[in-house]
């Protein structure tokens, strides 16, 4: 009995060692961005690796998803001799929840576990610490370009897997389905609004992308230097990246819409 | 050095196209095109009862959209549903006795304001009140009205929806 509180104890404190490290590392990361704007090409090397390389995945299943649910809407709406309204079924769950947190998922799993690798294996490998020893300051030059491409590039893969979504939903509504493509659009014009849904859904993606660049660099920068502790750190980044954007999406839904 | 001037070539190509998806979402899937369309005017009315109708939903004369519900309200004093109507600046000449009447497009549709023209020879102007308005549909009052007639008709053959 005693054995077990202490272990909760432990591990509670644990966490919260983690959490503080993790925010002190953020706030230091932060500090050094300044360095980025001297060196921009540190960024474009990130943004390739980090956004362009990620774009096959969001681009095959955000057509997918979309026709997906499209054929699943329409058989609902269909039911009530509303599948006019298919459109603004689409574009509504697509870019309010399914765009930003989808592709927040599919970018922990493509972008965040690779982050977290490398740079887990850098210190592994000892790099970190040699450059360290070169008065290089690893967080300004390895791990600031990394956090802000995730930074960049969540929000932009965000918004194509939402309109390639819709046009995925869009041929197979019109040529799958037979619905409508003028009443397709001007319901969709109609009933989604810039403001109250598109820029929400972009906001959502900006907080999804500095959540998984954040907990991707920190996993790997924090991982014990071991061939073992970077293989644990990479899965850490995918299931703590993933439990994080769903968590937050709930709190970010209550607040934006009501 | 050749291969970093085609990555940054990429990624500007990859920046590009994310700006231009939300700027096509922006202007083809959103109303921001209507979003800014401001130059109208506001009339307002007073509806007993709005059913579903929301903020945002059109106004259309002869079924043709001429404006935007702008703000629903609950007047305090009177107890009924403001509800103000900002019309196309374009449409500046409808008669001051034009009515409004809450319908459904469809059985199971949106809810929107149809307006229908009178007579008068002067026009509309902003800050207006609509005096004649019809109230929305609401389908429980017409099915209980309806159960209620019923019953009072069939009331010797043993009352046929009890």
């Amino acid at each position: 009995m005693v054995g077990l509180l202490q272990r909760m104890g432990a591990s509670t404190l644990a966490s919260l060692g983690t959490l503080g490290r993790a925010t002190l590392f953020l706030l230091r990361v932060i500090r050094g961005l300044g360095e980025l704007v001297r060196r921009p090409h540190l960024l474009v090397q990130e943004l390739y690796s980090v956004g362009v390389l990620t774009l096959v995945i969001i681009v095959v299943s955000g057509l997918f998803v979309g026709m997906v649910l499209a054929l699943q809407g329409y058989y609902t709406l269909v039911d009530f001799g509303a599948e006019q309204s298919l459109g603004v079924l689409v574009a509504l769950s697509l870019t309010r929840e399914l765009g930003p947190v989808v592709t927040a998922l599919l970018f922990a799993g493509r972008a965040g576990s690779a982050l977290t690798a490398e740079i887990g294996l850098m210190k592994a490998t000892e790099q970190l610490a040699g450059m360290e020893m070169m008065a290089v300051d690893p967080e300004r030059r390895i791990i600031a370009p990394r956090l802000v491409a995730a930074l960049i590039s969540l929000p932009l893969l965000a918004m194509i897997f939402i309109l390639l979504g819709i046009g995925g939903a869009y041929v197979v509504g019109t040529s799958l389905l037979g619905v409508d493509g003028g009443s397709f659009w001007s319901q969709m014009q109609a009933q989604v609004s810039f403001t109250d849904d598109v820029l929400n859904g972009l906001i959502k993606s900006v907080l999804f992308g500095l959540a998984a660049g954040w907990i991707a660099v920190f996993n790997g920068y924090d991982c014990l230097p071991t061939s073992h502790g970077v293989s644990r750190a990479t899965t850490r980044t995918v299931v703590v990246t993933s439990l994080v954007v769903l968590g937050l999406d709930f709190v970010l839904t209550a607040l934006m819409f009501d | 050095m050749e291969n970093s001037r085609s990555m940054e070539l990429v990624v500007g190509a990859f920046v590009a196209a994310g700006l231009a998806a939300l700027f096509v979402l922006a202007m083809q899937v959103s109303n921001i095109t209507a979003f800014q369309r401001t130059d109208g005017y506001t009339v307002e009315a007073y509806f007993q009862n709005v059913g579903g109708l929301r903020d945002r939903a059109p106004v259309r004369m002869g079924g043709v959209p001429i404006g935007r519900v702008s703000g629903i309200t609950l007047d305090p004093a009177r107890f009924e549903a403001r509800v103000e109507l900002t019309i196309d600046a374009r449409y500046d000449d409808l008669p001051s006795d034009t009515a409004a009447s809450i319908r459904t497009s469809g059985l199971l549709g949106e809810q929107y304001v149809s307006l229908q023209p009178g007579g008068m020879p002067d026009s509309l102007e902003d800050g207006d009140e609509l005096m004649l308005t019809q109230s929305a549909l609401v389908l429980e009052d017409l099915v209980s009205q309806f159960l209620y007639n019923q019953s009072g008709d069939g009331g010797d053959g043993g009352g046929g929806s009890e």
